[in-house]
């Protein structure tokens, strides 16, 4: 666990991409073979199955550091990450261990075997064995969500160094379901054939446009689309199987099982990029797909109320063949070719294009993307191949402006991890006659200069304190952006928002002028 | 009550004086020179002999009246005397006793060692006004010559690759005790201003620092390889730091403790030192002052407040506009137009 704990180390104390790609590097050059894959495998979101709950976890560190449960529970969210909480409130190991990876890996696989009491004496055990640092990731090893500054882009990189073969060939491979339980090294980046099924292409993501497209030239040269507001996933068909892929890798074949479908309509050897959508004859509002999200099983009736279709937008795969060298164009031409003819009530749609032959006639276009439940436009160079990861120069994606509100800020609590020390989430009313009404709490958009100082106004301005929340005088107007608006009857105000954030500190507002009540409900009117 | 609490500050009504007030008053007693708790405005100033020159130095043309450690001064028949805190060299904590009622107010304060701070010494009382910034368990310090250690390793791995290295330290206390602990031998040292300025007050009163080179407009920034500069928090990545070339930076702070603060300051490293008392110095001080009432002051407060009454004492928060030891605020350049 030294080499890994050093490799850790490494790179999370530079904020250097090469030097974290160098230490990546010759970790996967120089650590045993199930040390390498392991750590592929960690810092691609791979885990051991978790053996211990988080629960136990809490309660047993908080005994060993000798303090009552609930200052645990404190700190915790202060802290942002239950494995370093842990790691920080023990006491100092009392020897030293010269394990590996490896090794505590298999540690933890063998406790599901043991009995309640032997698993904690052996945690216990092993806490007393490991530094600070080997600590953390022993308790990240348990508690999963490895996000500890590797992207997938970073190990592909490393990965492509230390092998020297291709990153994209690196990050294709590096996809879908393996584990170094049953794959080696030589399955995961050397070998040719046996390749998993399922295996899904590494997604291709666009950035966002910040300036006019007229510099992106000809708009002959572009293809114009609505960007939808769904579930981006990839649909795989081969050998007589699907599969539904999720952007973050995660596979969604059963929620959505309308989609197996698809089988019915389209030959094997296809792959298919789209937006999953909630669709009744046409796309639904996101708050239909809400309900869908994060369900494991479907209910019929659930079923019956929120539909979901794939709204297609490129084939990358078709007959077996590797189409994502082929220009979008033709891509998209083969795409249209193949949902020809499907039944109405097929679970596939290939939205038309937006077709336009000036910058201007998008820009009418992109401002009716919210009737079109959509979330602004979506642009591809004709002549783009289909790339992996966030690119800049051929996709872009060219949201709608937020709908904003101004409003008034009454509470105000710390942030926890990164922002443990600020003031940075922030509850805001709008004016009801002369009383204020909470509608939304917002986090984000502001710099780290205006934190410092509504942080420092705060901590001068707090009337009253609810824990950990403080009620502040009602003065400073912040606009708040937003994507959407809906009725909830879970909240107090009546009303949700999609994506609330802070967008700027309205300074030059007195406080009288933030929005009224009657504004937010005209807005739900309007947009709901 | 021999204290009490009011919006300009800690008050002794008996002998009509005020304890690091925030607003002007007419006689503020001041535990150190830190620009939360010595502020500029007020009519008269009384603080240690020791602290005297770098509140003066800071504050400009001022009233002060010193006292030395341990001394007793009766103000209209309050007794007052100052103790160690340990915080930075000079800082104290403040004594206050009115018909055999005890106060003590801690001010800031370390029971670690730093090399240049007077130790810290524990005073009973039956009050104690506490500072708990660190007030939670996930806080713990190394040993003060450990981290010296990493900083000096640190330092050489990058004079060696031909690299300076930039520390982000407070200018009053953090920045010295680096420069009174670390190898010299590695290469040489820079200052910033704001650092430079209190070396100075502090050579003149005999304070042992090794030699350091001033940052000014005419340096060649350059010309220095494999140099360690100190400068306040609030330089790192400016225009200033970015002179230097090629460079590694990073801070040194009770905060780095919590990786996810390390990583929001974006600083190559994260070194955990701090001038005030983590959880366990925190609670052997409380047990030390064998005071009953303990009235925790900023940081923590309410979760070590809930703490210390469920372990039979009696606290109370008491909202300051203390800043504790803050990453984000430059506690160090309050000047009197600042301030004003």
């Amino acid at each position: 666990m030294k080499n890994f704990a050093a490799l850790f180390t490494a790179v999370d104390q530079t904020t250097k991409t090469n030097r974290k790609v160098a230490a990546l590097a010759e970790y996967l050059s120089s650590a045993s073979e199930t040390d390498r894959m392991w750590c592929i495998a960690l810092f691609t979101g791979r885990r051991p199955k978790r053996a211990v709950t988080t629960t136990q976890l809490r309660e047993w560190a908080a005994e060993r550091a000798g303090i009552p449960l609930w200052l645990f529970e404190e700190a915790y969210p202060i802290v942002g990450d239950l494995a370093e909480t842990i790691a920080l409130v023990l006491p100092p190991a009392a020897r030293k261990s010269d394990e590996d990876l490896s090794h505590w890996i298999n540690f933890l696989r063998g406790l599901s075997n043991v009995e309640q009491e032997e698993r904690r004496a052996l945690i216990e055990d092993a806490w007393n064995q490991l530094g600070d640092v080997e600590r953390f990731l022993f308790n990240k090893l348990i508690t999963g969500g490895f996000r500890i500054g590797i992207s997938q882009k970073l190990m592909t990189r490393a990965l492509s160094q230390a092998t020297g073969r291709e990153e994209a060939e690196m990050a294709h491979r590096l996809m879908g379901t393996w584990s170094p339980e049953t794959h080696t090294w030589l399955d995961l980046v050397e070998a040719d054939t046996g390749a998993d099924l399922s295996r899904p292409y590494p997604f291709y993501l666009a950035y966002q446009l910040d300036d006019p497209p007229e510099e992106l030239g000809e708009p002959k040269e572009w293809r114009a689309e609505w960007k939808w507001d769904g579930i981006r996933g990839q649909v795989i068909l081969r050998g007589g199987e699907h599969f539904v892929w999720s952007r973050g890798e995660e596979l969604m074949t059963d929620r959505f099982p309308e989609l197996a479908r698809l089988k019915d309509f389209l030959p094997e050897g296809t792959v298919l990029d789209g937006e999953i959508l909630a669709w009744r004859d046409g796309p639904l509002p996101f708050n239909t797909l809400q309900a869908r999200i994060g369900r494991k099983n479907v209910p019929k009736k659930l079923l019956a109320e929120a539909p979901v279709a794939l709204a297609a937008y490129d084939v990358l795969e078709w007959q077996g063949e590797d189409l994502r060298y082929a220009p979008f164009a033709e891509r998209r031409a083969q795409l249209e070719a193949l949902a020809t003819d499907l039944p109405k009530d097929a679970p596939l749609h290939v939205p038309e294009q937006l077709s336009f032959d000036a910058w201007n006639t998008l820009k009418t276009m992109r401002a009716a993307a919210r009737e079109a439940q959509a979330e602004g436009v979506m642009l591809k160079r004709a002549t783009s191949p289909y790339l992996s990861g966030r690119k800049k120069g051929d996709w872009w994606k060219w949201k709608i402006d937020p709908l904003t509100i101004d409003a008034v800020m009454i509470y105000a609590q710390q942030g926890h991890g990164r922002r443990a020390n600020l003031f940075t989430d922030f509850t805001f009313a709008v004016w009801k006659g002369n009383d204020l009404v909470p509608f939304t709490k917002a986090y984000s958009g502001l710099t780290d200069a205006e934190f410092r100082e509504i942080t420092t106004w705060v901590r001068k301005n707090t009337v009253q304190r609810f824990g950990p929340v403080r009620q502040v005088t009602a003065e400073h107007v912040f606009e708040i952006a937003f994507e959407g608006i809906h009725a909830s009857p879970r909240h107090k105000s009546g009303v949700a928002l999609r994506f609330p954030r802070v967008s700027r500190w309205r300074q030059d507002k007195p406080l009288a002028e933030a929005n009224t009540y009657e504004d937010l409900l005209q807005m739900l009117e309007t947009y709901g | 009550m021999a204290l009490t609490f009011t919006d300009r500050g800690i008050y002794c009504p008996t002998g009509d004086f005020y304890i690091d007030p925030w607003r002007p008053v007419e006689r503020a007693l001041i535990t150190h020179g830190h620009a939360d708790h010595a502020r500029w405005g007020h009519m008269s100033y009384l603080c240690t002999d020791v602290a005297a020159p770098v509140i003066q130095h800071r504050l400009g043309d001022i009233s002060v009246q010193t006292i030395g450690f341990g001394e007793q001064m009766d103000i209209n028949g309050a007794r007052v005397s100052f103790h160690p805190a340990g915080h930075v060299p000079g800082s104290a904590q403040i004594r206050v006793e009115v018909d055999g009622e005890v106060w003590v107010v801690s001010g800031d304060y370390k029971l670690q060692k730093d090399g240049l701070s007077e130790p810290f010494e524990p005073v009973r009382c039956h009050h104690f006004i506490t500072e708990c910034t660190f007030g939670l368990p996930v806080f713990t310090w190394a040993p003060s010559a450990q981290v010296i250690d990493e900083i000096n390793a640190w330092w050489s791995a990058n004079a060696a690759a031909g690299r300076s290295v930039i520390l982000g330290a407070y200018g009053l206390g953090k920045a010295q005790r680096i420069l009174a602990n670390v190898d010299t031998s590695i290469g040489p040292i820079l200052t910033h201003g704001a650092v430079e300025g209190t070396n100075g007050v502090l050579r003149g009163q005999g304070y042992d620092l090794p030699d350091t080179t001033l940052v000014t407009s005419e340096t060649n920034r350059k010309a220095y390889p494999g140099a360690l500069v100190i400068a306040p928090p609030s330089a790192l990545g400016s225009a200033w730091a970015r002179k230097f070339g090629q460079h590694e930076t990073a801070f040194a702070s009770g905060w780095m403790r919590m990786r996810g603060v390390r990583r929001r300051r974006a600083a190559d490293r994260g070194f955990v030192m701090s001038d005030h008392v983590d959880w366990p110095e925190l609670l052997c001080a409380v047990k030390e002052t064998e005071a009953e009432n303990i009235y925790p002051t900023h940081g923590y407060t309410d979760i070590f407040a809930r703490y210390l009454n469920a372990h039979g004492w009696n606290a109370n928060v008491v909202p300051t506009e203390f800043g504790g030891e803050q990453l984000d605020v430059d506690e160090a350049d309050t000047t009197p137009e600042s301030a004003a």
